[in-house]
């Protein structure tokens, strides 16, 4: 490979691709690299440290059982988890259609007509909620605007509620729905928790009724299984249904990861964050889906966007879905039956012993009441007896039951309460009836379309879940060669103790003496983080890259504001940035001034300098990416930071591109104050076909004060800002993986990745230039880990980077990262974990399709009948008895002898995306529509 | 496609026809071609004010998304509806599928606009 790239040796080259001014000194300060074996076992050990009890404490997190069908052959199957976004719709038919079953299921759960494919946790899914109605409300607020939340909505959601209004002037106000008037003209809307936060159930319909007569608009967060026995709260009119889809299937794991959900009405779709998945036709007119209306979205409307929402949680949105398709809406009210009367025994029995219970109506969530010392006497029993409890001040003991709870639970749990109050244990005994509202029982059928029927068995269920995988491509097919998205492997021995039951069935807000194991964990982690990043503390709260640019904005801004420097409000953004950034600059209550690049791709420093100085009285922040987004070490970067330093600014750096970083150089090395790493790009969390992902932020010391706390749990530092997360520890279950990647490669293994990167990447680019143009590379020629190559010149012959990356399907590849940063390219980045011969076998596809560019270029082949226009070429299309293409059969599905031996056959041809915006379906289609 | 002598012309790509102090105004040619397929338009309530060079709606294709300004300040009249459920007539038709209607404030800011000839000068 060094040969083909012309290098003497892989340090040579690293020495050419990145500048010596920003090389670290020395190696990393990591110990060296444990074998697999080792550290399964010492982290078994670790594990053990854990002290998994039965959580009762609820808030919006419940034990579960994953059906071992779904644990199987979804949870734990690279299949499901290695693939990226749906973004290439063509080879993504079947986690799009689980996704559009989870929508479904949302929408027929909550009442509202609209659902989107997941948001990263609950208390975000409230901002994004309370930002909605702001946009949406009648009375046209251009700033500012009050917010009312009620008391029962749950005290982690309204410090992220609180964290998200601040920044954009938005006065959140939080009080007992009883006290709320909406005279002031500013109010647009309110939050609402249903059953609430303590578990009572009330009627929402004249609330809701009276906030609309006075033009304000209603939020609910909710439980999707009280749903499938109690009226849904689109049905009592609120405009938003949110929530945790946890309980169906996904494992607490310590607060994550898990897909919120997020139903709205028809008319505000086009206001709604993050992905939402659509039914379109293909070119043979056959149904296939996608993602639909992005055009909300950060990666296209940037500062305009909606929200900065881009990896969501779609693995977990999938078990979710799945969890449901396999109950079926008899299964899960059998469920939330069976829950209920445990609840309703467990009610029976601590009341009867005198204690009060303060729920007229509930559905698995109920409040007891005691004397103090009867309270600690519970609290200590229940410990002792295996359980973990609410306890609200010194009198107040919160109990949810889930699914797997038992009578022998309740049963215990009767026991702790009668040993408190020094009585007899009381028989428990589950009876008929039930403590709903009368006039809130569900009546409307949920889950009817067949997709919740057809499924309902093991073999069938996992047939089904294998009939949608081998729609689509992961990186258990071949590699994804996505510039900026780093689709590295996710090694099974990472992967395992995420199922391990000491870390899975740990619930978000345990007691810190029982998480041990966890503490373990996230302390090295957030040591290795910050040893990499050269930064002096980490913060692993935030559950997405973007949330880690929301967090570090906030505490950059915290920073601006305790040196008095609260006016600074201007953010630099380069014009090659990821989507996100502007769209984060803008949540963090920023103003966006966009930095030019120049012609060879770097930052115009020139531009930069006269930005900087024009702002420098208002100059919060610079957010860059490093190496840049265009593939490249910029020389100038420390002038660059430097430069924002002296006016005052701070620089952000954001960690996309960490992969090329990673022992060689580092963030605080070319200058900057803080950065997000994620975890799932550069530290081997799978992408999980579209999320989970996590972006802790590394900062300097002068910044550490202020790094995101929690109202449930310490984390952060003593001046800490609110929590940009619904849990402390963000997605805590999948920091096992990242954890597991840096102690099994050491500090020596982590580096030797990053050299691999860089040589994998311009082995690829000695191999295809001369066919390709690369659009940008440092004065050298070399490139970092990826590379941006040009295809703008074929276009003349109607040729465009949308036909190149949908032929790649035809020799099995996912398509390289298309048009991002630069229109009518594709960027390509291979990662370490690709060998010389894959790499090979992904060249000869680019070259074999350049060939078939020509044969257009040059009219051998038809201008519009040809490989590249029709590609994908489907099964069906291939086999049936008419063939009509000027071009063979087996040119279009076996363009090389290779790729016989391992066919991939999309399921679907080429996707009409005008038709899916324009006629626009977000469910499930009837019946009819499938027997078509 | 020409550009009709008809109409009037901003450097932002929309087109305005100007009668006594009322203008209807549209997308030209040359911006639908560069948005692609259009699925989206969001227009103003009738009654809003407008301002001339200030947007005053969107446009969306699947992979883009365009302000759209106002070639003239005034008060909107009317507004086509029938774009809403087809959104598709800006591609196929731009200088006949009109957008919003307007009551001109300053009959006077037409003089500013470009001419067909002008304008697709510009386009080139």
């Amino acid at each position: 490979m060094l040969a083909t790239i012309g290098a003497p040796s892989l340090d040579a080259l690293i020495d050419e691709a990145i500048p010596a001014s920003i090389r670290r000194p020395g190696p990393v300060a990591l110990p060296a690299g444990e074998s697999e074996h080792d550290y399964l076992t010492r982290l078994g050990a670790v594990a053990r440290q854990n002290r998994v009890l039965r959580s009762c404490i609820g808030l919006g997190y419940y034990d579960t059982i994953t059906p071992g069908v779904i644990k199987r052959c979804l949870f734990e199957n690279p299949s499901w988890y290695t693939p990226y976004t749906p973004y290439q719709a063509e080879i993504a038919q079947g986690r799009l259609e689980s996704l559009l079953n989870f929508q479904t299921m949302v929408s027929d759960l909550t009442g509202l007509p609209v659902a989107t494919a997941s948001l990263l946790d609950e208390g975000t899914a409230a901002g994004e909620a309370m930002t909605l109605l702001h946009r949406v409300s009648p009375k046209k607020l251009t700033t500012g605007g009050v917010f009312l939340a009620s008391d029962r909505v749950f005290p982690h959601t309204l410090a992220v509620l609180q964290s998200r209004a601040e920044p954009l002037g938005i006065e959140l106000r939080v009080l007992p729905t009883a006290d709320m008037t909406f005279d002031e003209p500013g109010i647009f809307g309110v939050l609402l928790q249903y059953p609430d936060e303590r578990g009572a159930i009330t009627d929402l319909a004249g609330f809701i009724a009276t906030a609309h007569a006075a033009k304000v608009l209603v939020a609910v967060a909710t439980d999707l299984l009280a749903l499938t026995l109690i009226t849904p709260p689109g049905e009592s009119g609120a405009d938003i249904v949110l929530g945790n889809s946890q309980r169906f299937g996904v494992p607490l794991g310590y607060g994550g990861p898990h897909a919120a959900f997020f139903a709205t009405r028809q008319e505000h779709v086009r206001h709604a964050p993050g992905r939402i998945i659509g039914v379109s036709v293909d070119v043979h007119g056959q149904r296939a889906y996608r993602m639909a209306l992005q055009t909300r979205e950060q990666h296209i409307r940037r500062e305009k966007a909606t929200s900065n929402i881009c990896t969501a949680q779609a693995l977990l949105a999938n078990m979710a879905a799945m969890y449901a398709v396999y109950h079926g809406a008899d299964g899960l009210t059998a469920i939330a039956t069976r829950v209920h009367g445990l609840t309703r025994a467990l009610v029976a029995a601590v009341t009867g012993l005198g204690v009060t219970q303060e729920n007229p109506h509930y559905f698995d969530t109920v409040r007891f009441t005691l004397n103090a010392a009867q309270a600690a006497a519970v609290r200590a029993k229940s410990v002792e007896a295996g359980y973990n409890l609410r306890h609200v001040g010194d009198t107040g003991i919160g109990v949810s039951l889930d699914e797997t709870t038992s009578l022998a639970d309740v049963q215990a749990l009767a026991g702790v309460f009668a040993a408190a109050v020094g009585k007899p244990a009381p028989a428990v005994t589950v009876t008929a009836g039930d403590a709903l509202p009368a006039a809130l029982r569900r009546t409307s059928a949920f889950l009817t379309h067949p997709v919740f029927e057809r499924h309902r068995s093991e073999s069938q269920m996992m047939r089904y879940l294998k009939s949608l995988e081998r729609k689509d491509i992961g990186l258990d097919i071949s590699m994804i060669p996505l510039g900026s998205c780093t689709m590295k492997l996710n090694a099974a021995s990472e992967m395992f103790p995420v199922s391990w039951p000491e870390f899975s069935r740990m619930h978000p807000f345990v007691p810190a003496d029982q998480a041990q194991g966890y503490a373990v964990v996230c302390r090295e982690l957030e040591a290795a983080l910050a040893e990499l990043t050269g930064f002096a503390a980490t913060s692993l709260q935030p559950n997405s890259g973007a949330q880690g640019e929301l967090a570090g904005l906030l505490v950059i801004r915290a920073w601006h504001a305790d040196r008095g420097e609260s006016h600074r409000n201007v953010v630099l953004i380069p014009s090659s940035a990821h989507g996100t950034n502007p769209a984060s600059a803008v949540m963090a209550g920023y103003k966006v001034v966009v930095v030019a690049s120049d012609t060879h791709g770097n930052i115009d420093v020139a531009d930069l300098k006269a930005k900087a100085e024009a702002h420098k009285a208002n100059l919060a922040a610079l957010m860059v990416t490093y190496p840049s987004t265009h593939g490249v070490f910029e020389d100038a970067i420390i002038d660059i930071c430097a430069t924002v330093h002296a006016h005052g600014g701070q620089v952000y750096m954001d960690g996309a591109n960490m992969n090329a970083q990673v022992g060689l150089t580092s963030p605080a090395l070319i200058g900057a104050d803080v950065n997000h790493i994620n975890l799932h790009k550069t530290f081997a969390i799978p992408h999980g076909g579209g999320g989970p992902g996590m972006g802790p932020i590394c900062v300097a010391a002068h910044l550490a004060p202020y790094l995101p706390g929690h109202p449930l749990a310490k984390t952060g530092g003593d001046k800490a800002i609110l929590p940009v997360a619904a849990a402390p520890w963000g997605s805590a279950s999948i920091l096992l993986i990242s954890y597991g990647y840096i102690k099994m490669l050491g500090g020596e293994g982590v580096t030797e990745a990053t050299k691999y990167a860089i040589l994998n990447a311009n082995y690829i680019k000695s191999r295809l230039e001369g066919q390709f143009d690369v659009l940008y590379t440092r004065p050298n020629g070399r490139v970092a880990h990826e590379m941006i190559f040009d295809l703008r010149k074929f276009k003349a012959a109607g040729v465009e980077e949308g036909d190149v990356a949908k032929r790649l399907m035809d020799y099995g590849f996912h398509a390289p990262t298309v048009s991002f940063p630069v229109p009518g390219t594709l960027m390509i980045e291979p990662t370490e974990s690709e060998d010389k011969a894959e790499l090979d076998r992904f060249c000869d596809a680019l070259l074999a399709i350049r060939k078939e560019i020509d044969d257009v270029v040059s009219g051998r082949a038809d201008a519009k009948d040809n490989v590249l226009k029709n590609a994908p070429h489907t099964a069906a299309q291939v086999t049936a008895d008419t063939w009509s293409h000027p071009y063979t059969r087996e040119q279009a599905a076996y363009p090389l002898p290779w790729v016989r031996a391992n066919k991939f056959w999309p399921s679907v041809g080429r996707i009409d995306n005008p038709y899916g915006d324009r006629n626009l379906m977000c469910i499930c289609p009837p019946m009819e529509a499938y027997e078509s | 496609m020409s550009y009709p002598s008809t109409l009037k012309y901003t450097k932002d790509h929309e087109w305005v026809s100007v009668d006594g102090d009322h203008g209807t105004v549209g997308i030209t040619n040359f911006a639908q071609q560069q948005l692609g397929d259009v699925v989206y338009v969001e227009l103003p309530e009738v009654g809003t004010t407008l301002t001339v060079g200030q947007p005053f709606g969107t446009i969306e294709s699947v992979k883009a998304v365009s302000e759209l300004f106002a070639p003239v300040s005034g008060t909107v009249v009317e507004v086509n509806t029938a774009l809403k459920d087809r959104p598709d007539a800006v591609n196929s038709a731009p200088h006949d599928s009109w957008m919003i209607k307007v009551q001109l404030a300053n009959p006077g800011d037409v003089a500013a606009l470009l001419d067909a000839t002008d304008y697709e000068a510009l386009t080139h």
